[in-house]
């Protein structure tokens, strides 16, 4: 007994530094296997508070740029308000319609592109009915999903984080598979899974297929850039050169489908 | 005493805030970045209590990863560099260190270079071991590392050398 006292109180440095060790791996380990931490997120008062100073101050210097973007969306969604008026006279927006899908504009104060897990975050949080797995987008095109959310920020899984499986589909069909990142180039993300038989061209538009009830049918991705039969020869490899430049975000929004726990219940059920 | 404290204090929270703001965002080539804020660890009084400096490190790396959404990334990384830097500063500083008389601003500049650059090195080659957590990329882990490295070695040169006190 007293060897052993002695021998803990002779390593007590390198056992602590074990202790430590172990903490911080499992930690990474953690981040790994799982597409979320828990508890080391930024999504917190003290990173959150932070971050949204740095924002509020730096948010001055790209004005000129974000306003353009923003005088775009706007042109896109008047013409479509525009060309839905003279097709039919049952008159489609999103308030209106169903109400299935709701929309909260955001800004992101973190940007990151350059890591292999990469993830924003956003200044809206519980306070404004931010929930996780709600779909975060730019000017029509993906951009995320939210994990982690306090009562001021949430985080989100940025589809440039080699953790994240998005249900795609191509465009012209509805042949449908699972995008991921390679985490080598932070503009071309990989779809995998589209079947043999599908009509694969480069430069067709990859969407959202709208099955995993996140995001809505029809959120531009990027076009395809290459493709090969992956090692089984059943399924395509497809490189898709994404549309957003995930590299420079500001304003997005955040959309909640207030169908999902209806579909989730259905499909759980059987 | 109380002088010494409130620098390493000061230098603790300025480092962080640094990385985190700046330094993060620099993304030379896409995607290097210095790692300065292990400058804290480097910088740290040669005699001191090993439980409370391991403690301050692995605590340093944390809040960086809590900035930076990345696990226990930081954290492992500046917790290894904080466990073998005694054997780092016998390596480079040799006799200076072993007769306990080490100040790091009157130093000479090639035993200072080899010390930073043996420990940004290994840092940055367990932070990116832990980021991509495959050992197939071993080849990215590596050029990666490099890259890295040379621009957070020359970065903590430069640092070192404009906020060193001249002791002559």
């Amino acid at each position: 007994m007293q060897q052993i006292v002695n021998f803990i109180l002779r390593n007590k440095s390198f056992l602590f530094f074990l202790l430590l060790l172990s903490i911080s791996v499992s930690l990474t380990i953690q981040s790994h296997s799982y597409h979320r931490s828990k508890f080391i997120n930024s999504a917190n008062f003290f990173t959150g508070g932070l971050y949204n100073t740095s924002n509020s101050i730096s948010s001055y210097f790209n004005l000129e740029e974000e306003n353009q973007k923003l005088n775009k969306e706007n042109a896109r969604l008047n013409t479509l308000i525009g060309n839905t008026k003279k097709e039919s006279i049952s008159y489609i927006d999103t308030t209106t319609f169903e109400n299935t899908f709701k929309f909260t504009p955001a800004r992101i104060i973190k940007n990151s592109y350059s890591k292999q897990q990469n993830v924003l975050l956003i200044n809206k949080g519980k306070k404004d009915s931010i929930k996780d797995d709600l779909a975060v987008i730019d000017n029509n095109k993906i951009i995320g999903i939210t994990a982690n959310y306090n009562s001021k920020y949430a985080t989100v899984i940025s589809i440039l984080n080699t953790t994240s499986r998005i249900s795609a589909q191509l465009k012209k069909t509805n042949h449908f598979g699972t995008l991921s990142w390679n985490g080598k180039s932070p503009k071309v993300v990989q779809l995998t899974d589209i079947q043999k038989n599908a009509p694969v061209k480069i430069g067709d538009t990859i969407i959202t297929s709208g099955r995993s009830s996140i995001f809505p049918k029809g959120i531009l991705i990027g076009s395809i850039k290459d493709f090969k039969l992956d090692i089984t020869e059943n399924y395509y490899e497809i490189n898709v050169s994404l549309f957003n430049d995930m590299t420079n975000l500001e304003h997005v929004m955040v959309i909640e489908n207030k169908d999902k726990s209806l579909i989730e219940d259905l499909l759980n059920n059987e | 005493m109380n002088n010494l404290l409130s620098i390493h204090t000061l230098r603790f929270l300025l480092l962080i805030v640094f990385q985190v703001l700046l330094f993060n965002h620099i993304d030379f080539l896409g995607y290097v970045n210095p790692y300065i804020y292990i400058l804290f660890i480097a910088l740290y009084p040669v005699k001191n209590n090993r439980m409370l400096f391991l403690f301050l490190s692995f605590l340093l790396g944390l809040i960086i990863d809590f900035f930076m959404d990345s696990g226990g990334i930081n954290a492992t990384a500046s917790l290894i560099i904080a466990f073998i830097r005694p054997a780092v500063l016998k390596f480079s500083f040799g006799a200076v260190y072993e007769h306990n008389v080490l100040k790091f601003n009157n130093t000479n500049f090639i035993q200072k270079l080899a010390y930073f650059s043996i420990l940004i090195v290994i840092h940055h080659f367990f932070y990116f071991l832990m980021e991509f957590f495959n050992i197939s990329k071993i080849i990215l882990i590596l050029k990666n590392t490099l890259l890295s490295s040379i621009f957070t070695i020359l970065l903590s040169i430069l640092i070192t050398t404009i906020f060193s006190k001249k002791t002559k």
